[in-house]
């Protein structure tokens, strides 16, 4: 899932300054997941403002909403009665995706991203998610003992791991994990080394980022 | 290992002959004086074969290794430009590497490059288009097929001769495979390898040993890498903060025992006593010496290691 978390109460107060009505809108997709951007995180954030509004002296409104989705047309439509002027500003608790729907659903209004939209990844335990995808549009995990180097080793080596790999961590931090080290790991308890040693050739870096942003039309699914 | 020459490279020609090479380093200064490269050029003319041209070593902003290089061989020396895969993507890098040739460069050394987050931008993007030995195949491939990655064609004449370098490092993990990783080098068309300062003798000894069972020294040159230790506080840093060098704790013990102002020569009486076993260690080519921001210190190691008169090729 897309993980995120919530910007500075500092920097969202930059964004809602001498604005008197404000919508926050949740988002229950992944952002809900990862306790960044669900009815409860809209709650807390909505909270949060009213009460520097009250220690501003400000009479601010916050107003609160969460859509199932915000990366779908069909949901960022739910806003339309409360859009055409009821706010001056809108703060979305989705990915970066949520404010880009609204802001081209509704062109009138100001709208705000809460939220960093930070990498694709899982819970390693509640409370703590790592990276591990990259998005690089060509998966290639199943050559290295279902582990990817693109996304989790800092140079994104195809054939790693580098001078800088000691004791199983990166050498850009102690709290990263080597993943080349993972990696020979478990080839070796697979006892697959001898067919791990070619090389692996450049990436095709096309169905990346690389060769534009990107589209998926499925034909089939078009009315 | 076949003797037929691939690149113009005076280093080559040295390795080629069996005589005991050696290499140096020069680090760029971080700014536009072309005099600071002159001055650390007169220490290493005469005591080394060719000097390392560190490219933006640390990943701290510095004069680059191409402009530096060709500094330094107005000097006299033969530069071994260092090119990173951090900085560039395939096209730069390729771009780079005919630019370099058609100035004289005639040793390219290909490295992953240290991570920004070390240097003095870590708010840098970085490329890692292509890895080291992605690069080193590409290069020997524009130097012996005459083919740019795309395919495009370099005719004959008009390819890049250049004597292709990597490094090694023995003390990184996953220990085994350390050569296996070496080996991939040496399969993608490395002709040299240098390594990383070697403190750790023991695990040294244990991976040159394996390099030559596998037959890697006959298919590449492998330098020794020396750092020798300016003192103890050295020493102790880069065992706790420098990651891949692996410091045996005798190191420390030995230069403990010596009054502060003599550690500095207890420490080139070190790695006299290394460069002295590497000499005869099998599947050794020669050594690397790392002296930096020690350049002058260069003249005094070669000296007392007995590695003067360099031979004329």
């Amino acid at each position: 899932m897309i993980i995120a978390e919530r910007k500075p109460i500092e920097e969202i107060k930059t964004f809602v300054m001498g604005r008197k009505r404000v919508l926050v809108v949740g988002c229950r997709g992944c952002v809900t997941v990862c306790n960044a951007g669900g009815t409860k995180e809209v709650g807390i954030l909505a909270s949060l403002l009213r009460l520097e509004a009250a220690k501003d002296g400000e009479g601010t409104v916050v107003d609160e909403l969460t859509l199932e989705r915000q990366c779908d047309p069909e949901y960022i439509e739910e806003l339309s009665e409360l859009m055409g002027g009821r706010y001056d500003c809108v703060l979305s608790m989705a990915c970066s995706i949520g404010p880009q729907f609204i802001s081209r659903r509704y062109p009138g209004e100001s709208v705000f991203p809460a939220l960093n939209t930070c990498f694709l990844g899982g819970a390693l335990a509640h409370g703590i998610w790592a990276e591990h995808c990259q998005a690089c549009g060509n998966c290639v995990i199943h050559k290295f003992g279902g582990l990817c180097p693109i996304s989790r080793c800092s140079k994104s080596l195809l054939n790693g791991p580098c001078g800088g790999s000691a004791g199983g961590k990166c050498e850009v931090s102690k709290d990263i994990d080597c993943v080349w080290h993972l990696i020979v790991e478990k080839i070796e308890s697979e006892g697959r080394m001898g067919e791990f040693l070619g090389i692996e050739l450049v990436k095709d870096w096309r169905p990346s980022r690389d060769g534009g942003p990107r589209k998926i039309v499925r034909e089939e699914l078009l009315k | 290992m076949t003797k037929t020459l691939k690149s113009a490279s005076k280093l080559e020609k040295v390795l080629a002959s069996g005589a005991f090479a050696v290499t140096g380093e020069l680090g760029p200064p971080r700014n536009a004086k072309a005099k600071e490269v002159e001055d650390k050029a007169k220490f290493l003319l005469g005591n080394v074969d060719s000097v390392n041209v560190t490219d933006n070593q640390t990943a701290v902003v510095r004069m680059s290794s191409l402009a530096a290089s060709l500094i330094a061989q107005k000097q006299g020396l033969e530069a071994n430009m260092q090119m990173v895969c951090r900085d560039r993507n395939r096209i730069a890098m390729q771009s780079d590497i005919l630019g370099a040739a058609a100035l004289g460069i005639n040793n390219l050394l290909i490295l992953s490059g240290d991570h920004q987050t070390f240097g003095d931008h870590p708010d840098a993007k970085n490329v890692y288009d292509l890895d080291s030995i992605n690069l080193i195949r590409a290069l020997r491939n524009m130097r012996d097929e005459g083919r740019l990655m795309s395919g495009q064609e370099i005719p004959e004449d008009a390819r890049p001769r250049l004597f292709i370098g990597a490094a090694y490092n023995p003390f990184a993990d996953p220990q085994d495979y350390r050569v296996l990783r070496a080996k991939k080098k040496v399969d993608a068309g490395v002709d040299f390898m240098q390594s990383q300062c070697i403190y750790d003798m023991d695990r040294f000894r244990k991976f040159m040993a394996k390099a030559v069972d596998m037959g890697l020294t006959e298919k590449a040159y492998f330098l020794a890498g020396v750092t020798p230790l300016k003192s103890l506080g050295m020493a102790r840093y880069m065992k706790n903060n420098v990651p891949g060098i692996t410091m045996p704790d005798s190191y420390i013990e030995r230069l403990k025992g010596v009054p502060k102002e003599r550690q500095a020569s207890e420490g080139i009486r070190m790695a006299c006593e290394q460069i002295d076993e590497f000499k005869e260690t099998k599947g050794v080519s020669g050594v690397h010496l790392m002296l930096v921001e020690w350049e002058h210190m260069v003249p005094t190691i070669v000296k007392e290691a007995s590695l003067l008169p360099r031979p004329q090729v």
